[in-house]
């Protein structure tokens, strides 16, 4: 029973990252029609963002302390972050540790930057072409942000970590009357948890109850009968961009605690994030939020010692294997649209 | 049959670079002229530097590649002369190989075996390299040296810890300096002994893959033969990056020792989640809950940052080794590229030189000749205390490190510290052991 | 001639004539001198053009005639070398039997998967082709190891059974042949101070790359090759008609899967490996890449994108920054420090990077690929009747 539970907390956060991955393509899809292979680029510069802040933060000058020798038998240097001189070693220390989280302010400008640029210098220009061009020119893009990004971060994970006060784990057990110890969790993946539900919340709030979440919609339903209306909705669709940039970034940004981020994360998430997509539906933001959760806690029950003992290697294909199921039953996906990127 | 042969590149670049060029088309069959495969001709020779420059491995690659680097400039006469000058045997002069000058190519493996092999075949194939050396991985270090063997070069592994590689997939052309998933599980095992008792629980989590699954079976013998009992071992993807569904069910299992059998990204990621459920901080079966490592080098620490901290794990060198061979190589080393080497680069750095020895003692770059000197060498003064290639599968046998993470680094380096040198009695086994079975090293191709 | 219309006629003579002069034609540059890092005419890449050929040919046969793109080819490349290589383990080593049996068994797997996933359209059938191909790379990874040699791959070694083979004499390996001729073997031709090379495997595997290429004209031009260009431009109106297009694009799932199981055969027969990856889902995309980026529909488009891209996976990424000081030694130190500064990401271990952006520079101004590029070069050599001329490499739509 608890082994139960505990997935079930595990997938529901798996899922939270693979849903917020998912939104953001789904937008894309969605308002604009295209398939955006760099959207795993753009969740990897939102983590990259937060590493970029906290080395802007730790920004340092050395200085040389002659009591302790380096490696090679030299004065060590020791690198002193200005933030000290300014604020005073403590309260250095204490913003340096909130880095991550001050960084999604950092990251909101520059991935809403980001996604403008990317769409009105490249992406505009590909509205009209075939999807295999698309994928051609966002999978070039991917890999040259991703070759950028390698060439001058370095091709190792850059360990992020979260401010101390997240540190350990919430012992869900003994608040459910469990032995302790059996429903751990830690806390910074509840923060991400909620802060997915939140960016989720916010995305279809903001479709559902804004005028300009309404005009979106509608474009997404019928481009060409509101722009008849003479509503300018190609500077929507710019913006609805950005704002898919930004949900990648974010969940980038939050994401680098978790795992130390590096050049290629991206590229792994790519696929899985496209399987979310489609499973739950082309062009249905429900869809790719329920897909997402659904693709969460199945992959954490086939990671359990008792699954694996009676099914080896069900942990590798189980996300496929549900996929494929799922689309033979149901043509379209979990919630998907007819007609959107059937031909 | 007629092989494959490039014996006339080595002429033909030095002829063409001295502008003699022959006038006359001349047309024949290569076979004849060679006594082996590659066999440098002009004032010079050429060996390939097979590494992973691109993918998840690059940076580990890039240190290699400096080792190479430094290497040559030191077999060139160049430098300081870095552990040329420790090395026991003195056959090498700083005038080259047997007097010709060493140059080199370099290539990107990716860190596939696909990959690798195409880029080790052009440097046989296109740049007439006598000997391939690098890798990061087992997978690649089996294919190239498959393929050496094929060729009729020599194959000096880079970073290749499975047992495989000497093991049920050895060849007779290729050579692993580097230490193996064995002598992990052996070294480590009374260490953990020493510090968490006999009496513990082990949960594995193993990368689904051959190297994950010879150190499961290392590790697991060896503590268990001590008393520890194992509770679950359970496989992982290799492209699994959130290990948090695996470890989450560890607590529940009653194990008080996890041991993470991962590699690379893998281990970054499994040991950042594990800390971060705050495993280290609990207490089970009355014991503190631990972590190991098996195999630990100094560029997944630092992408694990603050959560290596008093991790247990083994490597095969440590710059904070204080022989003269590793001071030396860590002097030169430092100096040139301004931060200490990796276990990688010193692996590399060696299996370069013990190359470049076994030609000038053989007299011959003949592979059969090298092979033979090689083959059952003993030397001392390159860092890892006195070491044997041993004939029956080319592994060398040395002492192993257990580092662990150190609490207190002074600098981006300073991330391991050594615990304990395990002698190399503790780590050998015998050729035929039964995690090494299987395979047949064949004989020396020398390919022409 | 041999069923052919004039200008395919030629165009078949013309890809001929490249592929059987390629040691020259790859080999421009004398050896010793700074541009001979640019040759490619050595074996292995010369091998790896035609096979990678073969593989976007039969890819473009379902993609660019039936317009579904499928995203997990590289599995049946990697079924057909699996076969391919227990085949000479078990059987012999000659490459006849590996390559038939790898082209049986790719087509068997590919009628599964075709089966499967021709029951949906458009993205939906992409992302049902690669939860196959990602879940056969992930079983012969791991759970397939006994089968597969898991990560390690599978290699011919001495013990191999090889039934129909003799024993090897002592100190002798086995090596892929076909009927003793040994794949490895070559000759040599220096003419001045260039080095030629021919050799064997590349010969074999050159023949059947143009025996795969007539047949890619002949399927192009059927009435087969046309109800699959009617499936691409409209498929409800083929289902008014009253025909069902399922049977033909089936067909040309198991064709082209049958190229990549024959590309795959071939890649062991040249050089006896196989290991997982050749089956993950960047492998599928590269073949997708070279198709759309030679130019999809076209007949030799795919070769060329092939051909483009392993040049620059192969050639690129060995350049290092001494051979660069080496080219630019003729110029000033600071000028030299300053090119080579300005050159160095883009090649060696940044070869991903230019690739990266030929693949947005090519897809941004050539949208037909790199044919199109020909067409326009063409066009500006010729004038006007250049369009008749290039009609026949037009895509198909």
């Amino acid at each position: 029973m608890d082994a139960i539970v505990l997935q079930i907390l595990n997938g529901l956060d798996k899922g939270s990252a693979y849903a917020l991955i998912a939104l953001g393509l789904t937008l894309i899809f969605g308002t604009l029609g295209v398939v955006n292979f760099a959207h795993g680029a753009l969740f990897m510069i939102g983590a990259f963002c937060a590493v970029t802040f906290s080395r802007i933060l730790t920004w340092s000058h050395t200085v040389i302390d002659e009591t302790k020798k380096d490696f090679l038998g030299n004065p060590l240097k020791v690198e002193v972050p200005h933030i000290y001189d300014l604020f005073g070693q403590a309260t250095g220390d204490a913003i340096i540790d909130w880095a991550v989280p001050l960084s999604i302010l950092f990251s909101i400008p520059v991935m809403l930057f980001v996604g403008y640029a990317m769409e009105r210098g490249l992406i505009k220009h590909f509205y009209k072409r075939p999807h295999a061009d698309q994928i051609l020119v966002t999978f070039g893009l991917a890999i040259v942000l991703q070759e950028i990004i390698k060439y001058y971060y370095g091709a190792n994970p850059i360990p992020t970590p979260a401010p101390a006060v997240f540190a350990g784990s919430f012992d869900f057990g003994a608040l459910l009357g469990f032995d302790p110890n059996t429903i751990i969790y830690p806390y910074w993946r509840l923060v991400y948890f909620a802060f997915a539900a939140l960016i989720i919340g916010a995305v279809f709030a903001f479709l559902q109850f804004t005028t300009f979440g309404m005009v979106v919609r509608a474009g997404m339903a019928d481009r060409e009968t509101v722009g008849l209306l003479g509503i300018n909705i190609d500077k929507r669709f710019t913006i609805m961009f950005g704002i898919a940039a930004a949900v990648a970034g974010l969940a980038g940004v939050m994401y680098a605690p978790i795992n130390s981020p590096n050049y290629h994360m991206g590229m792994d998430f790519l696929v899985l994030s496209f399987v979310v997509v489609v499973v739950g539906g082309m062009g249905s933001l429900p869809g790719a939020v329920l897909a997402g959760f659904l693709l969460g806690i199945l992959e954490s029950f086939a990671s359990m010692a008792i699954v694996l003992d009676t099914l080896p290697g069900l942990n590798q294909i189980i996300i496929y294997l549900v996929a494929i199921i799922i689309l033979l039953t149901r043509p379209r996906g979990l919630m998907g649209r007819k007609g959107v990127m059937e031909d | 049959m007629s092989t494959s042969n490039f014996t006339r590149r080595g002429v033909l670049k030095t002829s063409a670079l001295a502008g003699a060029g022959v006038a006359l088309p001349t047309i024949f069959t290569a076979s004849s002229a060679a006594a082996y495969m590659n066999e440098p001709k002009g004032s010079t020779v050429t060996l390939g530097f097979n590494v992973p420059q691109s993918g998840p491995y690059a940076d580990e690659g890039a240190d290699e590649l400096r080792a190479y680097e430094l290497a040559v400039e030191h077999l060139n006469g160049g430098g300081d002369g870095g552990l040329m000058n420790t090395f026991s045997s003195k056959a090498l002069k700083g005038n080259g190989i047997l007097g010709k000058k060493v140059e080199y190519v370099t290539g990107d493996t990716q860190t596939k075996s696909d990959a690798a092999r195409a880029s080790a075949k052009s440097m046989i194939e296109k740049d007439g390299a006598v000997m391939i050396t690098g890798g990061s991985s087992s997978g690649v270090a089996v294919a190239v040296q498959a393929l050496c063997q094929e060729a009729g070069v020599i194959f000096m592994a880079g970073l290749t810890h499975s047992n495989d590689t000497t093991g049920k997939d050895k060849k007779a052309n290729g050579f692993r300096h580097f230490f193996n998933s064995y002598m992990s599980g052996a070294a480590l095992a009374p260490v953990l002994q020493k510090m968490y008792g006999s009496d513990r629980k082990a949960y594995h989590l193993t990368a689904d893959y051959n190297w994950g699954y010879t150190t499961e079976e290392a590790v697991k013998s060896s503590t268990e033969a001590m008393g520890w009992e194992t509770v679950n071992a359970v496989k992982t993807p290799l492209t699994q990056t959130d290990f948090s569904s695996y470890i989450a069910p560890v607590l529940q299992s009653g194990a008080d020792v996890l041991v993470l059998n991962h590699y690379g990204g893998n281990m970054v990621n499994s040991l950042t989640n594990a800390v971060q459920f705050g495993l280290r901080d609990k207490q089970v079966n009355g014991k503190n809950f631990e972590i190991v490592v098996p195999l630990y080098s100094r560029l997944m620490a630092k992408g694990a940052g603050a959560n290596v901290k008093g991790i247990f794990g083994s490597t095969n060198w440590h710059w904070s080794l204080t022989d003269e061979g590793s001071k030396a190589f860590v002097k030169s080393f430092g100096e040139k590229y301004g931060f200490p080497p990796s276990q990688a680069a010193h692996t590399c750095y060696v299996q370069a030189l013990l190359y470049a020895d076994a030609c000038e003692r053989a007299g011959t770059f003949n592979p059969c000749g090298v092979v033979e000197a090689l083959e059952g060498f003993e030397f001392d003064g390159m860092g890892n205390g006195k070491t044997l290639y041993r004939a029956e599968d080319h592994q060398c046998f040395k002492d192993v490190l257990v580092v662990k993470g150190k609490e207190n680094p002074t600098s981006e380096f300073d991330l391991l510290e050594i615990v304990e040198v395990t002698p190399v009695e503790q780590v050998t086994y015998a050729p035929d052991h039964p995690q090494m079975a299987g395979g047949e090293l064949g004989t020396c191709n020398p390919g022409a | 001639m041999l069923g052919l219309d004039k200008k395919d006629y030629t165009l078949l003579l013309i890809v001929a004539g490249l592929t059987m002069l390629a040691p020259f034609i790859l080999n421009p540059f004398p050896e010793g001198s700074g541009l001979a890092q640019f040759n490619a005419g050595y074996p292995d890449l010369m091998q790896r053009f035609v096979i990678f050929g073969i593989f976007a040919i039969g890819f473009n046969i379902l993609f660019g005639l039936t317009g579904y793109l499928s995203f997990g080819h590289a599995a049946f490349l990697g079924v057909g070398s699996y076969a391919a290589i227990w085949m000479m383990k078990l059987l012999t080593t000659n490459v006849i039997p590996a390559m038939v049996m790898a082209v049986i068994i790719a087509g068997l797997f590919a009628l599964i998967v075709g089966y499967v996933s021709l029951r949906r359209s458009g993205i939906y059938f992409s992302i049902l082709t690669l939860a196959f191909a990602q879940m056969s790379f992930a079983m012969a990874y791991s759970v397939l190891t006994p089968l597969t040699g898991g990560e390690t791959g599978l290699q011919l070694k001495i013990a191999d059974a090889r039934i129909l083979d003799g024993a090897l004499e002592a100190g002798e390996q086995a090596r892929a042949n076909l009927f003793g001729l040994n794949m490895s073997s070559s000759y040599e031709m220096s003419v001045g101070s260039w080095l030629f090379t021919f050799n064997t495997g590349y010969y074999i595997a050159a023949l059947v790359m143009l025996a795969s290429f007539y047949l890619a004209i002949r399927i192009f031009r059927s009435p087969f090759g046309l109800m699959l260009r009617a499936v691409k431009s409209n498929q409800n109106r083929l289902n008014y008609t009253g025909l069902n297009p399922r049977p033909y694009t089936l067909a040309a799932f198991v064709i082209s899967g049958m190229y990549a199981g024959l590309a795959g055969g071939l890649m062991v027969a040249m050089d006896t490996q196989v290991g997982p990856e050749r089956m993950f889902w960047t492998a599928s995309g590269e073949v997708v890449l070279m198709t759309i980026l030679g130019g999809a529909g076209t007949l030799i488009g795919p070769v060329l994108g092939a051909g483009l891209i392993k040049y620059m996976e192969n050639i690129l990424s060995k350049i290092n920054k001494d051979i660069l000081h080496q080219w630019f030694a003729f110029l000033p130190d600071g000028l030299e420090d300053f090119i080579i500064t300005l050159v160095y990401p883009f090649i060696g271990k940044g070869w991903h990077l230019t690739l990266g952006i030929i693949f947005m520079m090519v897809v941004i101004f050539l949208p037909g690929g790199l044919v199109e590029g020909g067409q326009r070069i063409a066009k500006l050599f010729k004038g006007k009747d250049a369009d008749e001329d290039g009609a026949q490499t037009k895509p198909a739509e």
